[in-house]
C-alpha cells in the first residue's frame, strides 16, 4: 500500500512534469532536466537521512508528527520515485512532441492539452515509466527503515521484515517473504501490460 | 484522453483516502519506545505488550535500534522513552541532562560464542577476558557489532581490560567490525566460523545457529542489564510523558515483571525480572 501510494504520488508528479518539461520552453528547463536525470541515482539511505532529520520532532517539519508513521514512508518513496516518472517520461513524449507539435499547434491545443495528448500516444513508455517507479518503490529498504522504523504492524513493510527475519536468522521466511514480494511486483507488471494493451 | 483523466481521478481519490487514515495516526493513544533490538529480535516486547495494551488501551509502537541509535533517537525528541542496556552510556544520556527515572527491569547474560572446532581453546572456561586474550593471541575471526550497541560496549569494556585493542591488533584480519545488529553479527559468525559476542536473549531465538556453540558464560562481568529511562521533561517537550510513564511503571509492576520472567523460548527462559531486586 505504501508503495502504491508512493508510486501515485509520484505519477501524478512526474508524468505531467516530464511531459511539460517536453514541451515548455523556459529558462532553467535544461537545469531541471539535467537535475531529474541525475536523481535517477539518488542514494534512498540519503534520501531517508535527509527526511529523518527534516521530520525529526526536533527538526523543521517536526510538528507534523509524521516520523515513524506510514506517511513519512509513502514521502520518502514517492521522493524516490518521483525523478523516475519525470526522466523516463521526458525521454518518452520527446520525440511525438518533435512529430506532432505542428498538428497540435495549427489544432491550437493549450499547453495542458498538448501534454494529455502526447502521454496518450507514448502510453507504453509512460507505464514503462511509471513501473520503474513503482520497482523503485517496492524494492527500496533504506529510506523506509529510518524514516518509518520498522514498527511492527504499523511501518513494518514486505522489504523491512526480510531485513528483520534475516536478522533473527530465520533464512526460510525472509526467503519465503522475498518470493512473495517477487511475486506482487510480477503481478502490478502484468497488470499493468495487460490492462494497457488491450486498449 | 478520457481513461487518463479517469486514471488519474482514480489515483486522487486514492491518494486522499490514503492521506486522512495517514493524518489520523499516530493514534492518541500510542507512544514510541526505543529500544535494543535483543528485546525485539528475542521476542520479548511481542509477548509481553499486548498484555499492556489490553490493560491500558496504550499502543507501543518499538523501534529496535541498538543502545546508541535509541539514545540518539531520544536527544532528537523522536521516542518518549527508552529500553536500552548499557551503563555507561545511560549514565551520560542522564548526566546530560537527557533522561530521569532510569530503572531495571530485567536482567540476563552475555555469551561468548563460536564454532565447536574452537581453535582459541576457551570452550568451558568462565573468564571472559581471558577468552578474548586467547582469541586475539591465536588470531582467530572474530566478529564485532561495531555499532555502539550495548553489546558492543560489552565488548570494547572487555577488549579493555585485556589491554588489547582489537582494532590496531587485528582490524581488517581476524578482527571483523561488520557495523550490524546483532542477529547480523551471529549470521556473519556462523558464516565465517568466528566468535562473537551475544546477550543470551537473542541467541536462544536465533534461528540460524549452524555450527555455533555457547562456549563460554557465567563471568559475572557478563551480566546483562535493562533499564527503562523516562525523558527529561526539563530538556525534552514530552507531550506523552504520562502515557511513557505508565509503560515504565508497568514494566515494573508485579503484573510487568511477571509477563517478562514467563517469556520462555524452548523451556528456558529469556530475562530475569529483577525490578525489586537489581543486579
Amino acid at each position: 500500500m505504501v508503495s502504491l501510494s508512493a508510486t501515485a504520488i509520484a505519477a501524478v508528479v512526474g508524468l505531467p512534469c516530464g511531459a511539460g518539461l517536453a514541451i515548455c520552453r523556459f529558462p532553467g528547463r535544461r537545469a531541471l532536466i539535467l537535475l531529474a536525470n541525475a536523481c535517477l541515482g539518488l542514494p534512498p539511505v540519503v534520501v531517508g537521512l535527509g527526511l529523518y532529520l527534516i521530520l525529526s520532532r526536533s527538526g523543521p517539519l517536526g510538528g507534523l508528527a509524521l516520523l515513524f508513521t506510514p506517511g513519512a514512508m509513502v514521502i520518502a518513496q514517492a521522493l524516490l520515485a518521483t525523478p523516475i516518472v519525470t526522466a523516463l517520461t521526458h525521454r518518452a513524449v520527446e520525440e511525438p512532441w518533435q512529430d506532432y507539435c505542428g498538428a497540435l499547434r495549427v489544432d491550437g491545443a493549450s499547453r495542458l492539452r498538448s501534454i494529455g495528448m502526447l502521454l496518450a500516444i507514448a502510453r507504453r513508455s509512460v507505464v514503462t515509466a511509471v513501473l520503474a517507479g513503482f520497482g523503485r518503490t517496492i524494492s527500496e529498504v533504506g529510506a523506509v527503515l529510518i524514516v518509518g522504523g520498522n514498527i511492527a504492524g504499523y511501518t513494518r513493510i514486505m522489504t523491512t521484515a526480510i531485513v528483520l527475519k534475516t536478522s533473527e536468522g530465520d533464512l526460510g521466511l525472509a526467503l519465503g517473504l522475498g518470493c512473495i514480494l517477487i511475486g506482487i511486483s510480477v503481478a502490478v507488471s502484468a497488470c499493468a501490460f495487460v490492462l494497457w494493451e488491450r486498449r | 484522453m478520457m481513461r487518463f483523466r479517469q486514471y488519474f481521478a482514480i489515483a486522487f481519490v486514492v491518494l486522499l483516502a490514503r492521506g486522512g487514515i495517514a493524518a489520523e495516526q499516530p493514534l492518541p493513544q500510542s507512544i514510541i519506545l526505543a529500544s535494543t533490538t535483543s528485546v525485539e529480535n528475542s521476542g520479548l516486547l511481542a509477548h509481553i505488550l499486548p498484555a499492556f495494551t489490553r490493560e491500558t488501551g496504550i499502543t507501543v509502537h518499538v523501534l529496535a535500534q541498538g543502545t546508541g541509535q535509541a539514545l540518539e533517537t531520544a536527544t532528537r525528541d523522536d521516542a518518549d522513552l527508552v529500553l536500552v542496556h548499557d551503563p555507561e552510556a545511560e549514565q551520560k544520556f542522564i548526566t546530560a541532562g537527557d533522561g530521569i527515572d532510569r530503572h531495571q527491569i530485567a536482567w540476563n547474560d552475555f555469551i561468548v560464542v563460536g564454532p565447536r572446532s574452537d581453535p582459541a581453546h576457551i570452550s568451558g572456561t568462565h573468564d571472559a577476558v581471558a577468552a578474548l586474550t586467547a582469541i586475539a593471541s591465536t588470531k582467530a575471526p572474530f566478529v564485532s557489532r561495531g555499532d555502539k550497541s550495548g553489546t558492543d560496549a560489552l565488548e570494547h569494556r572487555l577488549w579493555r581490560l585485556a589491554g588489547i585493542d582489537p582494532v590496531a591488533a587485528g582490524g581488517g584480519s581476524w578482527y571483523r567490525d561488520i557495523g550490524g545488529g546483532m542477529g547480523a553479527a551471529l549470521n556473519t559468525a556462523q558464516a565465517m566460523n568466528a566468535y562473537t559476542i551475544s546477550d543470551r536473549g537473542t541467541w536462544l531465538s536465533f534461528g540460524n545457529k549452524g555450527d555455533l556453540a555457547v562456549l563460554v558464560e557465567g563471568d559475572p562481568r557478563l551480566v546483562n542489564r535493562y533499564d527503562v529511562i523516562l525523558l527529561n521533561p526539563a530538556k525534552h517537550p514530552v507531550p506523552k510523558q504520562a502515557l511513557a510513564k505508565r509503560f515504565a511503571q508497568w514494566l515494573l509492576s508485579p503484573e510487568g515483571q511477571a509477563a517478562i520472567g514467563a517469556y520462555k523460548v524452548d523451556g528456558e527462559q529469556l530475562f530475569h525480572p529483577s525490578a525489586t531486586a537489581p543486579r
